[in-house]
């Protein structure tokens, strides 16, 4: 986590604030670093795990953790969003090795992240699909075609994480939370900021469908 | 007698069956066809989006997925998870649809698709079969299972009286001088009796498959007639096909008449498919005026 600022800087030149004002990047790190069986050498594995970026806007958090981990080398980071970089605005699977969806659209990556954790269990695999929505992003309507379906099939491999910054326009009365439990996942609610806090939601056991709801406060 | 709707669902559940790699997505239209107790069969509700992003996910996990609906509500509703999930992700899936431009026009407007082709020709690296018998559905599917890559077949409820070749590019139905009709799919047999009720001197080619597009072959049917003229006979949106025939003979001065169902204005009118036909001009008594004007001198 420690050169996380400077990793930022190579795409802000800012390296004081914009990394940690950025909602996505403790758990991104977490996961990374503590949570998701896979490796740049294990990116064609099929009993890897697959994050789903769906909140894809403001990738600089992602590719900074990409880069720290090894999957990306540190210097494409400098001329990124050029003509020929691999790294745009948003990410772009064919491009970027280890990037397992192209985002930028909001609402797409709940959908095909119920299709990939049942590709994982059609197939036999330990296999576990993470994806990564912002409580904005849950406007779509496809988000809560996929709520509904992913409980009513019981996809039990899927975890979605919600980054909840409060940036819903008209937000989620009751709290997010209770939108996913009314569909019947299992759900946690904790600081995202704090990493041991993302750790032990990220690893709690599920047998069903299950929703962390990440705050961030806007603030900072 | 075997319906295009049926002779997928065989074909599907033929592949279900024997390779493992096969999967179904619907969205309630059409599930009972399908083996629910398969875990490769999966029906998400009434829900495009997820439809679409679920034979995303599918397919990235290695399946090949199927995605059937009604027309309208496979490829309008979800049309940016198509260009997306599908496309945009680099994975393949075989999307089937049935409803057709106005195979039950008595639904009215909201059960009407005229303009999915013209929808799935603004993305890239799609394949589209318009089947205009149940036998040649059989072929197509089988290979597009098979296959990699992204694939639209479109079914419907009219079809012509006989099967013809499929998969090698454009069929030779007629030879003649004065130019070219290319029929696609199940619009061949009227264009057949329109060409035959005027004695039209005229090519007639059959397509199955539409995208890739065979402009070898419609090139060379050009080179055998003395007027480079070429009419196009689409039973979806016209005009849908006209930039290919085009581009095709941009090196030679040429005319082309593209027919298909009518752009200009939304008919607010149930009755039967024919019924529409005839407001198209897709009848014969139509096509045949279009041949004749056409084709004249």
């Amino acid at each position: 986590m420690q050169r996380i600022p400077e990793l930022f800087a190579r795409m802000t030149g800012d390296e004081k604030h914009e990394w940690a004002a950025a909602s996505t990047i403790d758990v991104l790190w977490v996961l990374y670093d503590k949570v998701l069986n896979v490796t740049p050498a294990i990116v064609d594995d099929p009993d890897r795990d697959r994050f789903l970026l769906s909140k894809g806007h403001g990738p600089m958090a992602y590719y900074a953790v990409l880069a720290e981990k090894g999957f990306i080398d540190e210097s494409t980071l400098d001329d990124w969003t050029s003509w020929d970089s691999p790294l745009g605005q948003h990410p772009d699977r064919v491009l970027v090795k280890g990037v397992e969806i192209s985002s930028g659209s909001l609402g797409h990556g709940l959908p095909i992240a119920v299709g990939t954790a049942i590709g994982q269990r059609v197939a036999g695999s330990r296999g576990r699909t993470f994806v990564l929505v912002g409580d904005g992003e849950l406007d779509e309507g496809s988000n809560h075609e996929a709520i509904a379906v992913a409980s009513r099939l019981r996809v039990a491999n899927l975890t979605a994480i919600v980054i909840d910054n409060q940036s819903a326009m008209y937000g989620w009365p009751g709290g997010i939370a209770r939108r996913f439990a009314v569909e019947g996942w299992q759900t946690a609610e904790i600081d995202g900021r704090d990493h041991e806090a993302v750790f032990t939601a990220l690893t709690a056991p599920h047998d069903r469908p299950y929703a962390v709801v990440a705050k961030i406060e806007k603030s900072r | 007698m075997t319906t295009m709707r049926q002779a997928f669902v065989r074909a599907v559940n033929d592949g279900i069956a024997t390779d493992p790699r096969i999967a179904v997505v619907t969205a309630v239209i059409s599930s009972n066809e399908f083996p629910q107790e398969n875990e490769r069969v999966v029906d998400v509700g009434i829900r495009e989006q997820t439809m679409v992003g679920v034979a995303s996910g599918l397919a990235l996990a290695g399946l090949r997925p199927v995605v059937h609906s009604y027309a309208p509500f496979l490829v309008e509703r979800p049309y940016e998870q198509i260009k997306l999930d599908i496309g945009h992700q680099d994975v393949g899936a075989v999307f089937v649809s049935i409803g057709a431009s106005y195979d039950d026009p008595a639904w009215g407007r909201t059960h009407q698709s005229p303009g999915d082709v013209a929808l799935f020709d603004t993305l890239p690296g799609w394949t589209v079969h318009v089947p205009g018998h149940p036998d040649e559905v059989t072929p197509l599917l089988q290979q597009a299972l098979k296959d990699d890559d992204r694939v639209y077949v479109r079914l419907s409820l009219h079809e012509n009286t006989h099967a013809h070749p499929v998969g090698e590019g454009f069929t030779t139905l007629r030879h003649g001088k004065r130019g070219v009709v290319l029929a696609v799919g199940p619009m061949l047999d009227r264009v057949l009796k329109a060409v035959e009720s005027e004695n039209a001197d005229v090519t007639v080619l059959y397509a199955a498959t539409v995208r890739p597009f065979d402009s070898d072959g419609l090139r060379k049917a050009v080179q055998d007639t003395d007027h480079a003229d070429v009419m196009v006979v689409e039973p979806y949106l016209e005009g849908t096909s006209s930039h290919l025939v085009s581009e095709t003979l941009q090196q030679i001065p040429h005319r082309v008449r593209s027919i298909g169902v009518k752009r200009h204005a939304e008919l607010r009118n149930y009755g039967t498919a024919e019924d529409h036909d005839a407001a198209h001009d897709l009848d014969v008594v139509g096509l045949g005026s279009a041949v004749r004007s056409f084709f004249r001198g």
